[in-house]
């Protein structure tokens, strides 16, 4: 993978809250297709590092690029504009419109009636959310009914649906099976995959080692704000990993 | 996959009753009416039902949107009040010297830009002081309320020209036992006892009313302009992170409140050639009521243009029905109230269902 070009690289980027410095000089690379899992335990950066990528805080030092050019974010908005989606555990969706509708929630296509009056398009917003939904292989049982109907594993899947639809060139990813039952869970983690496949890039944060142990090629650890190790998932294993998490193995600096 | 599905059926089911009892009840009180009721059921009364009604439907719509986005006005009833007497002292003032035509549209055009003010500064305050749209819109009452009655200098503006009122409640069409039809006007020269077997169709309240619902229904189901009053009441935050202009939008919902209860203003000069203070405010709570009866939700994110009309129409029937049946009029007031409590237990059952 390192032939290609990579789709978001961090630059010794360091965030300080008063005297506490919450990410201190983190750099990392993210290749197209690339699942990378980020972990650390509570109070590691893992949050904050997310934060400045996807345009929330902005970095005290150090350089955010996209596709190796350097960007500045001052808002989330202008983050979603560089192509970069996070999806949050309280997903963002609106729960009494119908899965079409948060597919193109804000960004309605629309088709003129009569020549005059500017109408929703809902017959593209039904073909296009349906084409989309088996293409990522998700099940809705019917797109036109409030999504508050759907579980959670279904909702969290539309959340991801749309952000690939709008051509994320970055998808990040917070706790993504948090709140979601055994099978649901396997179903995003399938959904992970197949982005995966397209050549979306994925940054996925969890706490359950297993996960991104099943689904990421590399993973990060941070602690106490700082990169202490990288490690490619088939060089690694979980022993290590925790062992790099809690800081019992100082060696490892650098992967 | 298959737990889903029979978990969809079951809220499937209730959700169509929840939906179809207002049509139900709305039938059930018609037929009950036209069976008790000696002249319930006649062209005339039907028409008589709508142009009553018109102008707490007009209200109704406004707070239709306002209450899928979330919010609640309470000042709509003062500013139709406001909007009449501006509107009849215009009209007092232009009506002898410009052609009729003009004086309406004049009337109309006055009567949306007096909207227009009080619907900016409750969703300005809103939006901007994050105060409650309760409270905001409490002031406005307020304001609204003191306005009206300074301009109207404490008694309602009588009109004094017939042709004002005859806009109101003209017919658009006279239909003869004879078959022919006159436009606008009742046939001339008839004798008392021709007249009366004159049909009339079509009065312009029933008309504006049901343009106005038309346009409503067209602005909340097929246009962005819906949707996103849909997704600001579901979710305000998924609404602002998706790009929505909440704030904006919130702001012109609350304009669209407060014109179309101009609009009623001025519908209430033209019906009784007269502009009051009071002419609104007592449908207010009847104007909240029919949206509530229509299955909208006062949290937001639910309710249609069709179930605020059901709504509207359930109540003015109630009333319309027991002024027949020759019932102390204040028993209306019971009437409607048991229907807004069966309306909210029927809401409660599906969200347990």
């Amino acid at each position: 993978m390192p032939e290609k070009e990579p789709v978001l690289q961090l630059d010794g980027l360091s965030k300080h809250f008063g005297g506490l410095i919450a990410v201190n000089q983190v750099s990392l690379t993210i290749y197209p297709g690339e699942v990378v899992g980020l972990l650390g335990d509570n109070g590691a950066g893992k949050s904050t590092l997310i934060k400045m990528i996807s345009g929330v805080y902005r970095p005290d030092q150090g350089t955010i690029s996209i596709d190796s050019t350097p960007v500045h974010f001052s808002t989330p908005m202008d983050a979603r504009k560089a192509g970069i989606e996070t999806i949050y555990q309280d997903l963002a969706l609106c729960e009494n419109l119908d899965a079409s509708s948060n597919l193109f929630l804000g960004r309605e296509p629309l088709k003129r009636r009569l020549g005059l009056f500017k109408e929703l398009d809902r017959k593209l917003m039904q073909s296009e959310a349906h084409t989309l939904l088996e293409q990522l292989d998700i099940q809705i049982p019917d797109l036109t009914r409030p999504i508050r109907e759907l579980s959670g594993g279904q909702r969290q899947a539309i959340a991801i649906a749309r952000t690939i639809y709008w051509n994320a060139r970055l998808l990040i990813m917070d706790e993504p099976t948090a709140a979601l039952g055994v099978p649901e869970q396997r179903k995003v983690l399938q959904l992970i995959r197949t982005l995966r496949e397209r050549g979306t890039p994925i940054l996925l944060i969890s706490h359950n080692m297993q996960d991104v142990f099943e689904v990421a090629d590399r993973v990060i650890v941070l602690r106490q704000g700082r990169k202490v190790g990288e490690r490619l998932i088939q060089e690694t294993n979980q022993n290590e990993i925790i062992s790099l998490i809690t800081g019992s193995e100082q060696k490892g600096l650098h992967a | 996959m298959v737990s889903v599905k029979t978990r969809n059926r079951r809220e499937l089911s209730w959700k169509d009753l929840s939906k179809a009892w207002s049509w139900i009840f709305l039938c059930v009180l018609f037929l009950f009416f036209s069976i008790s009721g000696n002249g319930f059921l006649s062209i005339t009364n039907i028409q008589n039902i709508f142009a009553d009604m018109s102008f707490m439907l007009l209200m109704a719509l406004g707070q239709t949107f306002v209450i899928i986005l979330g919010g609640l006005d309470i000042s709509v009833g003062y500013t139709t009040g406001m909007a009449s007497v501006i509107v009849a002292q215009i009209i007092i003032a232009l009506a002898p010297r410009l052609p009729l035509p003009l004086v309406v549209v004049i009337a109309f055009l006055v009567g949306l830009a007096v909207g227009v003010l009080p619907g900016l500064l409750n969703g300005v305050l809103i939006t901007r002081l994050s105060v409650p749209p309760f409270i905001v819109t409490l002031g406005m009452y307020g304001i609204a309320r003191g306005a009206g009655f300074i301009i109207e200098n404490g008694l309602p503006i009588s009109i004094p020209l017939q042709d004002i009122g005859r806009i109101g409640n003209n017919n658009l069409l006279y239909i003869q036992p004879t078959g022919a039809i006159t436009f606008f006007q009742p046939p001339q020269g008839l004798t008392a006892v021709q007249m009366s077997n004159v049909v009339g169709l079509f009065t312009m309240p029933l008309i504006l009313s049901l343009l106005l619902v038309l346009f409503c229904h067209w602005l909340l189901t097929r246009t962005r302009f819906g949707q996103h009053t849909y997704a600001i009441g579901g979710n305000k935050e998924a609404a602002r992170r998706a790009g929505i202009p909440v704030a904006r939008h919130t702001v012109l919902v609350y304009i669209l409140s407060s014109c179309l209860a101009a609009t009623a203003g001025v519908l209430y000069v033209f019906r009784f050639s007269s502009g009051a203070a009071e002419a609104g405010d007592p449908l207010l709570i009847d104007s909240i009521a029919a949206v509530a009866i229509g299955g909208a939700s006062l949290f937001g994110g639910e309710g249609t243009i069709i179930g605020t009309l059901i709504g509207t129409l359930i109540i003015s029937v109630i009333q319309n029905g027991l002024i027949i049946l020759g019932i102390d009029p204040f028993w209306q007031f019971i009437a409607v109230g048991v229907v807004i409590i069966i309306a909210v237990f029927v809401d409660r059952m599906r969200i347990r269902a």
